[in-house]
């Protein structure tokens, strides 16, 4: 049975050319200026963030986007969390059926979803950056619910019950039992909408109108549009180790919720 | 037997309230484009009258159909190929070397971490810098690369859970290995090999940014079409419309088929 490992070879050398290859391909582009026409005409060269560093307007592009992922995280944990913590109060039939209403829509194509919600919109008069953060709350909000939901409801429940037999308040239960006890959940809600916000590029165009413009739109442009992979793989790259660095934060912050 | 009725408390009642809100809220766009696909206007925000308009021109849009045709042709095949390849090698590294697995599945699990769209260009350059022309072929070879990751971190936990010695003691009894693999160890994750399946589907039919990048001139799929389209077009709330009922139908399938097989095997061993 030992000899089983030998199957996974072929899929080793396909991660190699469409995993591994794609990767190295982005970085390679990112540090280098093309020189000619032919591929393999090209040269060292960092300047491709000096040009995004040095440039205010790439700056703020990139802090819209934080500022527009980071509001629709702590929205969606606003709106989410007592949602989760409801539904885990409701018996067991309902809680199936609560799940299953949250998930139905998540396999409806999203391009669909924010093209409905342009109609929507089209009946008040919002601001683009509203219309773009109802559109990405709307996207990621069950996502949000799910994993907070499946946190509490993996809790032991006689908890709840020593809990209350030692005297502790409804709110005291929850705020020393339930809340920690559902970080696990927050960590990976957050991550699960953090991460696709900051690089979404679908939502801001639908709905944002021409004007409003994020790091994903600028990759975008700068590969279909203005043609400069250089500059967009580099930019890919920067948009890549923001994303690397804030998963590295919330995963310590989550260890250090552990440890007290 | 006789429930008593309890009255409810007002927290209780608050708290049905605010998910009832939350569900409306999630159901409000669905909602809006079914009703919108029968209007008989090209308004979308006044309802003027009952029609079939855009569900007969739906039909009549070559552009579209060709994009939903494009969708299903390489959702099947990518899940097709994903599934038969992620469960191959998801078999083969759960008996390899602790530290080839745990570097292979970091490696798998890139696309799922990375954002779509640097996945779509680091696709898009590696076809390109081998001269190989975007196509139908580079969408549906980048739509089976983004979903084997998923099958197998469907399928590994599974694995993990299984008993070697089952197998083992298949091998010893006198089966050959191609016997054990697919007498007892597949039969053993059928479940999750289903489940790995049904993701890659979705993940691949609902698919914009990779297939964005990665597809050749003039090849569309649905989030292409939807994505690309300069006016409004009220044609596709009639498509929304036939995709939610076909999903919710699949759903619906998928959920009761094990209870009905539960209840008729209750009732066979009674």
């Amino acid at each position: 049975m030992k000899s089983f490992f030998r199957m996974s070879y072929p899929y080793i050398l396909w991660i190699g050319i469409f995993i591994v290859a794609p990767m190295l391909m982005i970085f390679l582009y990112a540090v280098t200026r093309t020189t000619g026409d032919s591929t393999l005409a090209f040269e060292f060269t960092l300047d491709n963030f000096g040009k995004f560093l040095s440039d205010p307007t790439f700056m703020r592009v990139l802090l819209t986007s934080l500022r527009i992922a980071l509001l629709t995280t702590v929205f969606c944990l606003l709106i989410g969390y007592p949602a989760a913590l409801f539904i885990a109060g409701l018996p067991e039939r309902k809680q199936t059926l609560m799940t299953l209403l949250l998930t139905l829509p998540m396999w409806i194509n999203m391009l669909l979803k924010t093209y409905a919600w342009r109609g929507i919109l089209l009946n008040f008069d919002f601001a683009s950056e509203t219309r773009v953060f109802i559109g990405m709350v709307y996207d990621f909000l069950p996502y949000m619910i799910i994993q907070i939901h499946s946190a509490i409801s993996k809790m032991d429940g006689n908890l709840l019950i020593a809990a209350h037999d030692l005297g502790a308040n409804k709110l005291k239960t929850f705020l020393k039992v339930t809340l920690p006890l559902s970080i696990p959940g927050i960590i990976s809600g957050i991550t699960l909408v953090f991460l696709p916000a900051v690089s979404s590029f679908v939502i801001p165009k639908l709905l944002g109108g021409g004007d409003y413009v994020l790091i994903g739109n600028l990759i975008e442009i700068y590969f279909l549009t203005a043609g400069d992979w250089n500059f967009g793989s580099a930019i890919s790259l920067i948009m890549a180790l923001i994303i690397i660095a804030s998963m590295w934060a919330t995963k310590k912050l989550d260890r250090n919720g552990e440890e007290e | 037997m006789r429930k008593l009725k309890k009255k409810k408390t007002l927290g209780q009642r608050l708290s049905s309230w605010y998910l009832v809100v939350i569900l409306l809220f999630i159901y409000l766009p669905i909602g809006y484009v079914v009703l919108f696909s029968f209007n008989e206007s090209k308004s979308l925000t006044n309802f003027t009258g009952f029609s079939f308009r855009w569900y007969e021109n739906m039909f009549q849009d070559r552009t579209m159909l060709q994009s939903i045709w494009n969708t299903v042709l390489v959702a099947v095949i990518a899940t097709a190929v994903s599934t038969v390849v992620g469960t191959i090698a998801a078999i083969g590294l759960s008996k390899a070397k602790r530290i080839v697995r745990n570097v292979v599945l970091e490696v798998n699990n890139l696309p799922v971490m990375n954002p779509d769209i640097v996945t779509a260009i680091g696709l898009m350059l590696l076809f390109i810098s081998v001269k190989f022309q975007l196509s139908l072929t580079t969408l549906i070879l980048s739509h089976i690369s983004f979903c084997i990751p998923y099958v197998i971190l469907t399928i590994m936990p599974k694995l993990r859970q299984l008993d070697d010695n089952v197998a083992e003691a298949a091998l010893d009894l006198g089966a050959t290995p191609w016997q054990a693999l697919t007498k007892v160890i597949i039969p053993q994750i059928y479940p999750a090999i289903l489940s790995g399946a049904l993701i890659a589907f979705s993940m691949s039919f609902d698919d914009f940014v990779i297939s964005f990048f990665t597809a050749g001139v003039g090849i569309n799929n649905i989030s292409m079409y939807v994505y690309s389209m300069k006016r409004y077009n009220p044609s596709v709330n009639a498509m929304s419309t036939l995709i939610v009922v076909v999903v919710t139908l699949i759903l619906i399938t998928v959920n009761l088929i094990p209870r009905i097989k539960d209840k008729k095997t209750q009732k066979e061993e009674p």
